[in-house]
C-alpha cells in the first residue's frame, strides 16, 4: 500500500481529530426478537480514532448490536448516539419514537458498514458501486466522485479493477471494493460485521491489511470478528459479548494474557 | 415465393370439386403481401394498444408489488384488493363493463381525445384502460416475485450508504429485479399482442376485428382468419427477437453473462449451434 496524499486521507476520514471526542455512545440498549431477549442492557463508548473489536460466540448478539448502531435493527429501549445524534429515534416524553426515514438515511451517511457477504451491487462495476452513494445521496458531481473513487480503489490495491463487475472479482477483492464503497461517503465511523468470515483463508489477509491500514490512519472502527491476530495488532479495546451482554472488556493484552471470566477463557481457548 | 403461391392457388382450384370449399387464396396472399389500409391500420392499433397497455401494466405492477409489500396497512389492503379483483374477473367482462357499463351509466362516457396529434376514439381508450389495468394485476405478482428474489443484503447495503427506501428500490433493487422480471414480462407481452383481439367486442378496429369483418364481407373465413394468424405470428416473433436483445442487455454483471448466452437463432429455434470454444466461465 502506497502513501496517500493528505487530501485523500481527508476523503477517507483519516485526518487526525481531537482524540477525546466521543463518536459512539450507547447506553443500556435492549432488544428483543419476539420473546428472545438478544441485547440485554449493552452500554459502550467509542472515542474518535478508537478501534474496538467485538468478540463472542455466534448468537451472542454482537452482530445484532453493531447493526443497531446504524439502525438496520430496531431497539426497544436504551439510547445510541453517533456524533451526538440519537440514532433511529426521536425522544417524545421520554419514549423512543422511530425517526423519519429521511433523517435515518442522513444519519447512516456518517456510518460506513461492511458486511460479511460484501453486498456489492452486482449490476454495477466496482467504480459504479463506489460512486453510487456519493453521487446520488451526497449529490457530489460525477467527475469529482469518480476521482475520489479511483483514489480509493488504488488505496485498496484494486486500481486496475475499476470497470470490472463484482461477479468477476474474488471474495477478497469484492470485500476491498465494499470497504472503498463505504469509505467514499467519508464516514465518521466504520462498522465491520465479520468482514472476513465468508472469505477463503488465503484472501483474509488482504482484507485485514486494508483494515489495519485504515486503523493506523485513525479511522474510528467497531469490528465484529473472530480474527484474534487482527484484534491483538490493532484493537485499542476488545469487548467480549455473551448472551446479549458485555461480560468483559479490556486491552488486547488483557484478553490474551489475563482474561477474568470463565466464559471468556473457554471461548478464547477454542478459537486461539 | 410468388410462384409457390400461384402453384398453391392452382392446386386448390383443381382440387375443388362439387360441394367442397372454394378456396380463394388471393384473399390470403393479398392480406399478407399487399395489406390494404384497413389491415395496416388494424396492425398499427394492435401494436400500439399492446405497447401502451403493457406499459400501463408494468407501471401499475410496480406500484401493486410495492403496495403489497408495504408496511402501511391501507396500501397493502388496496394492492391486495386490486390484484384480487382484476385477476378474479374475466377480461372480457372488464372490457365490456368499462366501455358499455360506465358509458351507459353516464359515469364516464369515453369522449374521443386528441393526444400528440392522434385522434383516439373512446373505445380505444376504454380498451387500453381495461387491458392495462388487468395486466397490472398480473404484473404486480411478477414484479413482486422479482423484488423478493433479490438478496435482502442489497437493500441493507443501500440503506447503510444513506439511501432512502425509494432510492434503494429505484436504483438498486428494481434494476436487478428487472433481470428476473423480463422473461415472464416477455410472456405477458406476447399474450397482450394476442389478447387485444378481445377488443372486437367493443368494435375497436384492431387486427382481429378487421379480418373478422373481411371474412364476413367476402365469406372467406379460412383465408382471412389464416391471414390473421400469420400477422399475429409475425408480431409475436418480432417481439421474441426484441426480448432476446433486451435480456442480453440486462445480463451485464451477471455471473457468466456475455459469451455463453445462447444466440438469437438458438433462442428462437431452441437449437444450440456448436461453437468452437468450450465456453468456460
Amino acid at each position: 500500500m502506497s502513501t496517500i496524499p493528505r487530501d485523500i486521507l481527508g476523503a477517507i476520514g483519516g485526518v487526525p481529530k481531537p482524540p477525546s471526542e466521543v463518536v459512539v455512545q450507547a447506553t443500556d440498549v435492549n432488544k428483543w426478537f419476539g420473546r428472545l431477549h438478544v441485547l440485554r442492557g449493552i452500554s459502550m463508548t467509542v472515542k474518535r480514532q478508537e478501534v474496538v473489536v467485538v468478540i463472542g460466540a455466534s448468537g451472542s448478539g454482537k452482530t445484532t448490536f453493531i447493526r443497531c448502531i446504524n439502525h438496520l435493527e430496531k431497539i426497544q429501549s436504551g439510547r445510541i448516539f453517533v456524533n451526538g445524534h440519537l440514532i433511529g429515534y426521536r425522544e417524545v416524553n421520554g419514549k423512543l419514537v422511530e425517526d423519519r426515514e429521511s433523517n435515518i438515511a442522513r444519519q447512516r451517511q456518517e456510518i460506513g458498514m461492511v458486511f460479511q457477504r460484501f453486498n456489492l451491487f452486482p449490476h454495477k462495476t466496482a467504480l459504479e458501486n463506489i460512486i453510487e452513494a456519493p453521487v446520488h445521496v451526497r449529490k457530489i458531481p460525477v467527475a469529482e466522485a469518480t476521482e475520489t473513487a479511483k483514489a480509493l480503489l488504488a488505496r485498496v490495491g484494486l486500481a486496475a479493477k475499476a470497470d470490472v463487475y463484482p461477479a468477476q472479482l474474488s471474495g477478497g477483492q469484492q470485500q476491498r471494493v465494499a470497504i472503498a464503497r463505504a469509505l467514499a461517503m467519508k464516514p465518521a465511523l466504520m462498522l465491520f460485521d465479520e468482514p472476513t468470515s465468508a472469505l477463503d483463508p488465503e484472501m483474509i489477509g488482504e482484507v485485514l491489511e486494508v483494515m489495519k491500514e485504515l486503523a493506523r490512519e485513525g479511522m474510528t472502527m467497531i469490528v465484529v470478528t473472530h480474527e484474534m491476530g487482527f484484534a491483538r495488532e490493532v484493537a485499542d479495546r476488545v469487548v467480549m459479548m455473551d448472551e446479549g451482554q458485555i461480560i468483559e472488556e479490556g486491552t488486547p493484552e488483557h484478553f490474551f494474557t489475563n482474561p477474568q471470566q470463565e466464559r471468556t477463557k473457554s471461548f478464547l481457548s477454542k478459537i486461539l | 415465393m410468388l410462384v409457390g403461391a400461384l402453384a398453391v392457388v392452382l392446386l386448390a382450384g383443381c382440387a375443388s370439386g362439387e360441394g367442397s370449399y372454394q378456396y380463394h387464396w388471393p384473399y390470403f396472399f393479398n392480406s399478407i403481401f399487399h395489406p390494404d389500409d384497413q389491415i395496416l391500420y388494424g396492425l398499427w392499433l394492435t401494436l400500439s394498444i399492446s405497447i401502451v397497455s403493457q406499459l400501463i401494466g408494468v407501471v401499475l405492477g410496480v406500484f401493486g408489488a410495492l403496495g403489497k409489500m408495504a408496511k402501511f396497512l391501507p396500501f397493502r389492503l388496496l394492492a391486495n384488493f386490486y390484484i384480487w379483483f382484476f385477476r378474479g374477473t374475466p377480461l372480457l367482462v372488464q372490457i365490456t363493463f368499462f366501455f358499455f357499463g360506465l358509458s351507459v351509466a353516464k359515469i364516464y362516457t369515453w369522449p374521443p381525445i386528441d393526444l400528440f396529434g392522434l385522434h383516439i376514439e373512446g373505445e380505444i381508450q376504454a380498451g387500453i384502460f381495461a387491458l392495462g389495468v388487468n395486466e397490472g394485476a398480473y404484473m404486480s405478482e411478477i414484479v413482486r416475485a422479482g423484488i423478493i428474489s433479490i438478496d435482502p443484503g442489497q437493500l441493507e447495503a443501500a440503506k447503510s450508504l444513506g439511501m432512502t427506501y425509494a432510492q434503494a428500490m429505484w436504483r438498486i433493487i428494481l434494476p436487478q429485479a428487472a433481470r428476473v422480471i423480463v422473461p415472464p414480462l416477455g410472456n405477458e407481452f406476447n399474450n397482450m399482442l394476442k389478447t387485444t383481439s378481445l377488443l372486437v367486442i367493443i368494435s375497436v378496429p384492431e387486427l382481429y376485428t378487421i379480418f373478422s369483418r373481411k371474412q364476413g364481407q367476402y365469406f372467406a373465413p379460412f383465408e382471412f382468419f389464416l391471414a390473421a394468424a400469420v400477422w399475429y405470428l409475425l408480431l409475436t416473433t418480432l417481439w421474441s427477437i426484441v426480448q432476446a436483445w433486451i435480456e442480453r442487455r440486462l445480463g451485464k454483471g451477471a455471473a457468466g453473462a456475455s459469451a455463453n448466452e445462447p444466440g438469437l437463432a438458438s433462442r428462437l429455434l431452441g437449437y444450440r449451434w456448436r461453437t468452437s470454444g468450450t465456453g468456460v466461465r
